[in-house]
């Protein structure tokens, strides 16, 4: 099933289907390992529910709620 | 043999633990041209080579969009480095080597520091160093940069790519069918037309059009413009088709093969991994704790208070020897000098600017080292984290927090490492709205300010009052930086993607070298420039002396004074040797004199060049109600805020009042018909948010890189403030609150 990033929930694993964003971001979001066929995991949320942490590649990134936005993920049911 | 070799790699792969475990104390901070990246440079010395190191920005990418990133390529391109170590992460290795797949690319030497080999080893990570090394076609040495363990290595290594000559092909990789047939012929019309090709290969000038880099796009526009349109117009073509059949974009495209690249070597048993790589370790078990939604705020306030505290306290004590051994100084040149100017000038303008500016040293390191382990220890990141919601709204950044704290978020703090402390930002702009608003934080220095204030005319209210002053500082900052985030400074926020890198405890050598670093940076630059604005301030206080005719009539008043009191009292002065009491007529006739003494040293301020100013500003300052003997308290309180007390008392003839023992100035303050509750409350007011001190102005100008700032934040802050304490002072009047 295809979901936003946003609305994935803490622990939940899955693969990017896509990013669909240029510029600055999409080019930010590519260099720390984020593309399409990448498996992440949703680590945890901020306090205030956003930024978001999630593990990617044996690391762990932080992204705002609107920049997960452009991202797709494909989960696992 | 001597060469130069460039240190790279991604930002927390252990780069900077490497670079002073390679140089130790030989390095030497500067920036490079024309920017406020820090350049670092070393070298280290072997048997038969020495190799001369500089440590680049950390970066994840080769791209133009940040700063950094620029900074390292352009030193790549521009100084062609014999060699560029590229330090990875071994623990991290499938991210780590995008960084490194970009420097094949672009065909200069590297040879690969597989660093952090301890941390994979734990996390079940086994690499085959020698594999990769075939595989990518350099060296690549084993490193534990904690220990220094395959340092001697690296460097033999390093030396090696230098004597052998080696070349060092570009790496080719395919972009998929589309990319790679636009770049083949993009490649043919570059080098036809030598564009850049003396600066940069063929190839690479074709990757960067296809990325969009804004850098070379722009530089191929001035160089060949009809070649650059027709580059241009062929990655159009190329997007609208990719766009088309794949929906994706060239530079989306590029990045997934270069990852595909680095999987496929890794796949030919480079790496064997024992678990799940998206296991958690116990850094991730910490962070469940640590971040948790309740306890992580807790437990970051209590590091907060705790680091706050641990600064000022312990940098109290040798702040105080530094204190009294400049008062000492200042005493014994006093007594040894002859009254008069040159006096003057030695002891108030330069033994007290000096004094002033070392003052701050033991704060900084105090404030540099805690800051240093929260930010290696991998801590700040997750401040960040947590607190980036709020601080966005702002249009600030999650790590602007520590900046605000530093110079008075907990009242007592100091503008001047707190300026310091955005260096630990690394959005720009989000950066440059701390800067310009963490002196509105309630430093120390305006402590003594409010103190005399309260107690003159809120004394009941102390502490209610000091609670608004600490929260009316925080919303005026945050609402500034606002304004300045949709004004002079807008723009988008700087993406927050952002690693939380395992947490880690420092090493003590990596925290020394940083405090060293920054305090060091401190004396130097600022010393100097704070060293002539304090001249400056002590001549405007002092010239044009008072008129022959005026100093004559205070010594006649004196000379009558000491005449017509009775001879034995006059002579018992005259003769008063310090250790014995003086008797109660004799006193008398020592505070007589002294209060003409005081009356004189008011009318010579009044007669200076700040007090002319000051007068000259009644006009204006009257609307906040300021009469002119505030106004040179406030042009005082530019060197540094508590001057503001003392130069009240000269103004109000008490003499020079300690900052910390204002109580007869505030008597006379509370009493004086020109004065009202309301006034004290808009000069509160005007204190928190005027003018940073000049020492925190030289701060800002050097962290922002440009004088200009400076002046802004004079400028502005003063107008700002006046514009409140006006409102506060007009408002009050008219509805007729704390008038009396």
């Amino acid at each position: 099933m295809r979901m936003n990033l946003r609305q994935m929930n803490d622990n939940q694993a899955g693969t990017i289907a896509s990013i669909k964003v240029a510029g600055d971001l999409g080019q930010r979001m590519r260099e720390m390992g984020l593309v399409p066929g990448t498996e992440i995991r949703i680590q945890g949320r901020a306090p205030l529910y956003d930024p978001v942490a999630l593990r990617v590649r044996g690391a762990t990134l932080t992204l705002r709620n609107n920049e997960a936005d452009f991202i797709e993920v494909e989960v696992k049911e | 043999m001597q060469a130069t070799v460039a240190l790279a790699g991604n930002p927390n792969s252990g780069k900077t633990t490497l670079f002073n475990e390679l140089t130790g104390a030989r390095q030497h901070v500067g920036n490079y041209p024309g920017v406020t990246v820090e350049k670092k440079e070393g070298t280290y010395t072997h048997k038969d080579f020495t190799l001369h190191i500089v440590d680049l920005p950390g970066t994840y990418s080769l791209t133009a969009y940040s700063l950094e990133e620029v900074v390292a390529r352009d030193y790549l391109v521009n100084e062609k480095p014999e060699v560029v170590i590229n330090i990875v992460d071994s623990s991290n290795l499938e991210r780590n080597l995008y960084l490194a797949v970009q420097f094949l690319e672009m065909g200069i030497p590297v040879c690969i520091a597989l660093n952090m080999m301890d941390v994979a080893k734990k996390r079940g990570i086994e690499i085959n160093a020698e594999k990769l090394s075939t595989l990518l076609g350099v060296p690549v040495v084993p490193t534990i940069a904690r220990t220094g363990k395959g340092k001697q290595e690296l460097m033999e290594s390093a030396a090696h790519i230098v004597r052998d000559h080696k070349e060092f092909g570009a790496l080719k990789i395919s972009y998929g069918d589309d990319v790679d047939q636009a770049m083949l012929d993009m490649e043919k019309e570059i080098e036809a037309n030598n564009f850049m090709t003396d600066t940069y290969p063929a190839r690479w000038v074709a990757l960067k059009y296809m990325e969009k880099d804004e850098q070379i796009v722009n530089q191929g526009e001035k160089i060949n413009p009809d070649l650059a349109a027709r580059l241009e117009e062929r990655v159009k073509k190329v997007s609208r088709h990719l766009l088309n059949t794949l929906d994706t974009y060239p530079e989306a495209m590029i990045a997934d093969q270069r990852y595909g690249y680095i999987k496929s070597i890794l796949k030919q048993g480079v790496i064997f991994q024992k678990y799940d790589q998206n296991r958690l370790y116990s850094s991730d078990k910490i962070d469940k704790v640590l971040t948790n939604r309740f306890l992580g705020p807790l437990f970051m306030l209590a590091v907060i208070a705790g680091l706050f505290h641990l600064v000022f306290t312990y940098s109290a004590v040798p702040v105080g020897w530094l204190e009294s051994l400049f008062g000492w100084i200042g005493h014994g040149l006093y007594t040894i000098l002859p009254d008069g100017l040159l006096r003057s000038l030695i002891v108030s303008g330069i033994i007290n600017g000096v004094g002033g500016v070392l003052g701050f040293v033991p704060l900084i390191m105090f404030m540099f080292f805690g800051i240093a382990f929260l930010e290696d220890s991998g801590y700040l990141a997750r401040v960040a984290f947590m607190l980036d919601r709020v601080f966005r709204i702002f249009g600030l950044h999650g790590s602007s927090v520590m900046a605000f704290i530093v110079s008075g978020g907990i009242a007592g703090g100091c503008a001047v490492p707190g300026v310091m402390a955005t260096r630990t930002l690394k959005s720009p702009r989000e950066r440059m709205a701390t800067l310009l608003t963490v002196p509105f934080m309630n430093c120390g220095a305006k402590l003594p300010v409010f103190a005399l204030l309260i107690a003159a005319f809120f004394a009941r209210y102390e502490a209610a009052i000091m609670f608004a002053i600490t929260l009316g500082a925080w919303a005026g900052a945050l609402l500034v930086a606002k304004l300045l985030r949709v004004t002079v400074i807008k723009g988008a926020s700087t993406p927050f993607v952002m690693e939380l890198p395992p947490y880690r405890m420092p090493t003590f050598k990596g925290l020394a070298i940083h405090t060293w670093e920054r305090t060091w940076q401190y004396i130097k630059k600022a010393g100097t420039v704070i060293l002539g604005f304090s001249i400056i301030l002590w001549a405007m206080m002092t010239f044009p002396m008072l008129p022959e005719s005026r100093i004559e009539e205070f010594e006649s008043s004196r000379q009558s004074m000491l005449v017509s009191a009775p001879a034995p009292v006059s002579g018992e002065l005259k003769n008063a040797d310090e250790k014995i009491a003086l008797s109660g007529a004799a006193l008398k006739l020592k505070e007589q004199l002294q209060s003409i003494d005081y009356a004189e040293a008011e009318a010579g301020l009044r007669y200076s060049a700040a007090g002319q100013i000051g007068t000259a500003l009644e006009s204006v300052s009257q609307w906040a109600g300021f009469d002119w003997r505030t106004n040179i308290a406030l042009l005082g309180g530019f060197a540094a805020k508590e001057v503001m007390v003392s130069t009240l008392g000269t103004a109000y003839s008490l003499g020079e009042i300690d900052p910390e023992a204002s109580g007869p100035l505030s008597e006379k303050l509370a009493q004086d018909p020109g004065w009202s509750p309301l006034m004290a409350l808009g000069l509160i007011v005007f204190t928190m948010f005027y003018a940073p001190c000049f020492v925190s102005v030289v701060c800002i100008s050097k962290e922002s890189g440009s004088w200009k700032w400076g002046a802004f934040a004079i400028i502005f802050n003063t107008l700002f403030a006046f514009g409140l304490a006006v409102l506060i002072f007009q408002t009050g009047s008219a509805l007729g609150v704390l008038v009396n």
